[in-house]
């Protein structure tokens, strides 16, 4: 069957506009809330936690700081899209049109990642004005900026999906996104914690995102990067089959 | 004509949960053909269009548009149809021009000449001097307008119609038969719904009547109006009526301050009835007959009686 990639860029560059015409609330936002968990943190814990040799907590932070945008934007941009079209009832203008559920799912991700890097790098851009951050593997941190963003993009197309209502979105946002972010080694190396939550740790995918990106900036990471490398990847992979699933049977959106 | 129909419905079932919406659903729609589909509420009309549509995936059965399946070769079949859905639907996050420039881009289509065919289109629906407006902020007959502007920017080979006149103001209902009359004569099979069955006693040549998921009726709308043998007569009076004989009070629908209405036989010769007439003693002004609507044919075939 032919492919409609004209379709697909048509519905990312839509996608990309939407996000775009209220930029104060989806980039400028997370940017200056992210800016205060810097100033904030990093005032207070600056001589409290221990990372890594020669670094200090701030410029330890920033990069955890960065991945967490990318993480909670990537998402937030797929699934809200998705839960308002559904709600206002324009996704019926995109399920008429002959794009595939693959070429849906490639525009709702690219928009994601353009969405949690456009945020990820203004974080970054005024981190690196206020603090002496090198680039130690940018390649590194690229690939995982751009996988993470992904993987979130493609969590977020299946939150979209699954919820019939804001209220169900907002507690896969609450209860699953925000804690898994929050406890992924943003604001500390899990050498730092107890051994069990040390373990614990290790099931959430989200902290190989935080420590494979990390290590693109310093070189010192919590576990291998090529395991964190692996960790992303197979997410990705699993929850794309997930949604392409779901897309091709039209689960909750086709009924 | 073509021999492949426009559409055709094979054993379309859709359940939702204990409910069986579509029961089976056979028929076909002719190319160039203006069909009506009516039914009363919860019929089965939305979901069948929205199976046609690949908004909803039927259970079981099959549906093609101009021979191309829309499951197995929806990219063919969504490029030959257009819909004009029944909700007001809105984007507010772009104008009518934008999101005609998007969903002709969704369907592969770029370039200065889609470019004039949108503006053509905005000029038809007479949408041009609100062209850059946000659709969340336009009147109700202006989405309709916008609706229907998004059903043809991919220049679709059959048009489906989804109440599109409901809730919209006289000149806008007769400017929209127009326009969809001249569609049908440019060449496009088009798919009514409607709760206005004068609308579809006007424009359709072919009509299906639905109820409870199942095609009660489907004919030309000719044959559906000569199958009653029967027709309505209108007997103005002078005076008020007495009492009527028998043949005639068995053959009384209606009691006007003015006059009474009979349900006669189109076999009855109107001497018999002027002769009844006489014997009741009417003081008679005015007579006048008219044959079945369409809407009486419906009311006889949906039991519940009403639209």
């Amino acid at each position: 069957m032919q492919s409609n990639w004209i379709g697909c860029w048509a519905l990312f560059i839509k996608e990309v506009r939407r996000f775009y015409s209220v930029v104060v609330q989806t980039v400028f936002a997370p940017v200056v809330a992210t800016l205060l968990y810097l100033l904030v943190f990093g005032q207070v814990l600056e001589t409290q936690i221990e990372t890594y040799s020669g670094l200090s907590y701030s410029q330890f932070l920033i990069p955890g700081l960065v991945m967490m945008a990318i993480l909670q934007n990537a998402f937030s941009n797929s699934s809200s899209s998705l839960i308002q079209s559904k709600m206002h009832g324009n996704l019926s203008f995109v399920l008429l049109s002959p794009i595939s559920p693959f070429e849906f799912y490639i525009a709702f991700v690219a928009a994601s990642i353009v969405r949690g890097i456009l945020v990820g790098v203004s974080i970054l851009v005024v981190g690196m004005i206020g603090f002496d951050l090198s680039w130690q593997s940018p390649l590194w941190v690229l690939v995982f900026a751009v996988l993470s963003a992904a993987m979130m993009g493609g969590l977020g197309v299946l939150a979209g999906i699954i919820s019939d209502k804001y209220d169900h979105l907002a507690a896969f946002q609450n209860f699953v996104i925000m804690p898994l972010t929050f406890l992924s080694g943003v604001f500390y190396s899990i050498h730092a914690l107890p051994g069990a939550w040390q373990k614990v740790s290790h099931f959430n995918p989200f902290f190989y995102m935080v420590d494979g990106f990390r290590y693109g900036f310093f070189e010192q990471s919590d576990v291998s990067v090529y395991l964190s490398l692996s960790v992303t990847i197979l997410f990705l992979i699993l929850i794309s089959a997930i949604n392409l699933i779901l897309l091709r049977k039209g689960v909750k959106i086709r009924q | 004509m073509s021999e492949v129909p426009a559409v055709k419905f094979n054993q379309v079932k859709k359940q939702y949960g204990n409910l069986m919406a579509l029961k089976g659903v056979s028929f076909s729609v002719e190319e160039g053909a203006f069909f009506g589909l009516l039914g009363p509420n919860g019929a089965g009309k939305s979901t069948l269009i929205n199976a046609m549509s690949g908004l909803v995936i039927p259970t079981s059965g099959s549906i093609e548009i101009q021979g191309y399946d829309v499951d197995r070769s929806y990219r063919q079949a969504r490029r030959l149809l257009g819909l004009v859905p029944q909700e007001l639907i809105a984007d507010p996050f772009f104008s009518i021009q934008e999101l005609l420039e998007l969903q002709s881009g969704y369907f592969g289509l770029k370039g200065p000449e889609q470019k004039a065919w949108i503006g053509e289109l905005l000029e038809r629906l007479a949408l041009s001097d609100k062209a850059d407006s946000n659709t969340a902020q336009l009147s109700g007959g202006m989405k309709r307008r916008v609706l229907i502007a998004m059903a043809l920017v991919h220049r679709p080979r059959v048009l489906v119609l989804d109440e599109p006149t409901a809730g919209v103001d006289v000149e806008l209902r007769k400017t929209l038969w127009e326009f969809t009359r001249e569609l049908h004569q440019q060449g496009h099979t088009i798919i009514l719904t409607t709760h206005y069955l004068e609308e579809a006693e006007a424009l359709c040549d072919k009509v299906a009547i639905m109820q409870s998921g199942e095609i009660k009726a489907l004919d030309s709308t000719v044959a559906l109006l000569s199958r009653h043998s029967y027709r309505y007569l209108r007997v103005s009076l002078s005076e008020p009526a007495g009492g009527l004989i028998t043949p005639l009070q068995a053959r009384l629908v209606e009691k006007e301050p003015n006059g009474l209405v009979f349900k006669l036989e189109k076999t009855a010769s109107l001497t018999q009835l002027l002769s009844w007439l006489h014997e009741s003693q009417l003081k008679v002004s005015d007579v006048s007959s008219r044959d079945v609507s369409l809407e009486e044919v419906f009311l006889d075939l949906t039991s519940e009686g009403r639209v």
